[in-house]
């Protein structure tokens, strides 16, 4: 359960982190961190103690197995959270363009 | 009919693919195709809704069937409320495409905009057809991302802010909608909605329940902009291109936020009292709040963005009320009359707030600004601009015949029918607010006089533009023929009646 927790934990920094951060790098930092949390939420879900890869052969017919779809699932989300983070930096890229500097109070234009 | 279901997905990816491979090669390809592909998707989606018979069609991806009770295929399901999406996405999707082949011609890379143009259909019909909420998820963060290249494709300084800002929210929200889905899985083992629904219909264990259904609907009220969740929405959808406000404001917060909501409420979940109140209030809240935002702007846009949160509390508080009559065990056609009253909302809203972003950037496209001050006197020079924005702004201020004053009647008669006094009259007064707003709008750009002297030598727009306005202004007046009876029981009602019969839905599970 402990393991469950901590986890539970890491998604909690991230969030702290991007509430709280000013730097938009350090803010999409924030999110990757929440992204992993999950990823490793996932992997938990599907772990047995002493469970072996579900590969079907002759001889381990009675053998115990963790369960595979949550780690096709985590494969999926990295695929997703690769696009996802590229979108955030080269956007991250094109403001520190446009206005030299990473600080979102000076960022921000758009109110009301 | 069933084996139709995956041109929806396979068709727009496709055309996204082959527009990113030849684009460069043959310059009318990458114009002609996206309509080309919608229009026969539109037509599609029109058969079946025509061609419906009340019943529930599945197509098994890879067509094994369930192995012991227990679906291991990814399922899509065809039901009477995807059926009216997919009508919805298709046709404003293919209105709004054929508008930006003149609109879009002033940016460089016209192919990257049709490609993600295109996978954001894509998207939102995945996330409309699915039946698995993994497979949900994925659709769901293919529409988000292509959404937010669009936001930022004029690559100016507020509009990358507002992409950015947009980004971060929609991360969380697809973050929670994520941890959900293990939530889910750790604890009924299974992805397959009607399988989740079966399950946790015989389960102990409702506090996790409830925690996993207020985390969704925080997850997807990010991503429809409900009141407390709705800081992103104004600022990226005034950034967008014209045409992509449309689709973001008409199509893209209804299919990956309030359909999410609705299907996973009504056909995962059991439906409670609380919950139901809960969504109630946040739809209340939204329709009350967003307007009073709307007064005080004088961005075209932005005034238009935030009457679209406006307009999703009336769609939500249609929904919540249905639910809170099901909830407390009360009259089910009431309750089915109300919930029809939402849907109804929400392809009208589909319809007029598609024309209105449109209306916008026509008059953006010619006189190159959207600041109500500065603008006047339209009337006389855009014609066809002028006359379809004063009908989409009739008929988002509920004036009859218009279709808004219609399903905003239907929505405030079943308030009142149910008991619910307070919010009969909010929305009563939210839709006088709605008609002083857009008053405001239709005299500042297209009447009055203007004290620019450029604005007397412009022309009205191209063919392409005035061709998508003109089909949206008719649809405005048409769709009050929803209403009528005979039309309405073949439609409207017998969607209800599938979406708030759980054991419906269930039927997927059985063989193939």
């Amino acid at each position: 359960m402990t393991v469950y927790l901590l986890c539970f934990v890491l998604f909690l920094v991230g969030l702290f982190g991007v509430l709280t951060k000013r730097n938009i790098i350090k803010i999409a930092i924030g999110l990757i961190i929440m992204e992993l949390s999950l990823f490793m939420f996932f992997a938990l879900i599907g772990y047995v103690d002493n469970g072996i890869a579900p590969i079907i052969v002759q001889e381990m017919e009675k053998a115990k197995f963790v369960d595979p779809l949550p780690q096709a699932i985590v494969l999926t989300a990295i695929v997703i959270g690769l696009a996802t983070t590229s979108m955030l930096m080269a956007i991250a890229i094109r403001l520190y363009k446009k206005y030299n500097t990473f600080d979102i109070r000076k960022i921000a234009n758009l109110k009301g | 009919m069933n084996s139709l279901i995956p041109l929806f997905i396979i068709l727009p990816l496709a055309t996204a693919i082959s527009i990113i491979l030849f684009g460069r090669l043959v310059k009318a390809f990458q114009k002609a195709l996206p309509s080309a592909v919608l229009l026969f998707l539109t037509g599609l989606s029109f058969y079946f809704i025509l061609s419906w018979d009340s019943g529930i069609y599945k197509y098994v991806i890879g067509g094994r069937g369930p192995v012991g009770n227990i679906p291991i295929s990814i399922y899509f399901v065809l039901d009477g409320l995807s059926i009216l999406m997919l009508c919805i996405i298709n046709l404003i999707g293919f209105l709004s495409g054929f508008y930006a082949i003149s609109y879009i011609k002033k940016y460089t890379g016209e192919n990257k905009f049709y490609a993600l143009f295109c996978l954001m259909i894509t998207g939102m019909n995945g996330v409309v057809l699915s039946g698995d909420i993994f497979n949900l998820y994925v659709f769901l963060e293919i529409a988000a991302i292509s959404s937010y290249a669009l936001v930022a494709f004029e690559v100016e300084k507020e509009k990358l802010e507002a992409s950015y800002k947009y980004q971060v929210l929609g991360c969380l929200s697809s973050f929670f909608i994520l941890l959900n889905i293990g939530l889910l899985y750790w604890y009924t083992k299974s992805l397959n909605i009607a399988d989740i629904s079966r399950i946790i219909e015989s389960s102990a264990n409702k506090n996790l329940i409830i925690f996993i259904q207020i985390l969704f609907i925080a997850g997807f009220g990010l991503k429809a902009a409900l009141i407390p969740f709705h800081a992103w929405l104004p600022d990226a959808h005034s950034s967008a291109p014209s045409p992509i406000s449309s689709m973001l404001s008409g199509v893209l917060i209804k299919a990956i936020g309030i359909y999410a909501i609705i299907r996973l409420f009504f056909n995962m979940f059991d439906i409670t009292y609380e919950i139901a109140l809960l969504i109630t209030v946040i739809g209340t809240l939204s329709m009350v709040i967003g307007v009073l935002l709307a007064i005080g702007q004088w961005d075209m846009k932005r005034l238009l963005a935030y009457h679209s949160i406006s307009q999703m509390g009336y769609v939500i508080i249609g929904v919540g009320i249905g639910m809170l009559i099901l909830a407390k065990g009360g009259n089910r056609s009431w309750a089915a009359l109300s919930i029809a009253g939402g849907l109804f909302h929400l392809t009208n809203h589909a319809v007029f707030k598609g024309l209105l972003f449109l209306n916008a950037g026509a008059v953006e496209y010619t006189t190159g600004t959207r600041n109500l001050k500065e603008l006047g006197g339209l009337s006389g020079s855009m014609p066809v601009t002028s006359s379809t924005s004063l009908s989409a702004s009739m008929a988002i201020s509920g004036i009859p015949p218009f279709n808004g004053f219609f399903s905003k009647l239907i929505i405030i008669i079943a308030a009142a029918k149910a008991q619910y006094y307070l919010l009969t009259f909010l929305a009563i007064s939210v839709s006088i607010i709605t008609l002083a707003s857009f008053l405001k709008l239709q005299k500042k750009t297209f009447y009055g006089k203007s004290k620019n002297r450029k604005l007397k030598k412009i022309k009205e727009v191209p063919f392409t533009m005035c061709f998508s306005m003109i089909v949206l202004a008719v649809l405005c007046i048409a769709l009050s023929l929803l209403l009528i009876p005979g039309i309405r029981e073949t439609i409207m009602v017998n969607v209800v009646y599938t979406l708030i019969n759980k054991s419906n839905y269930l039927l997927i599970l059985s063989d193939i």
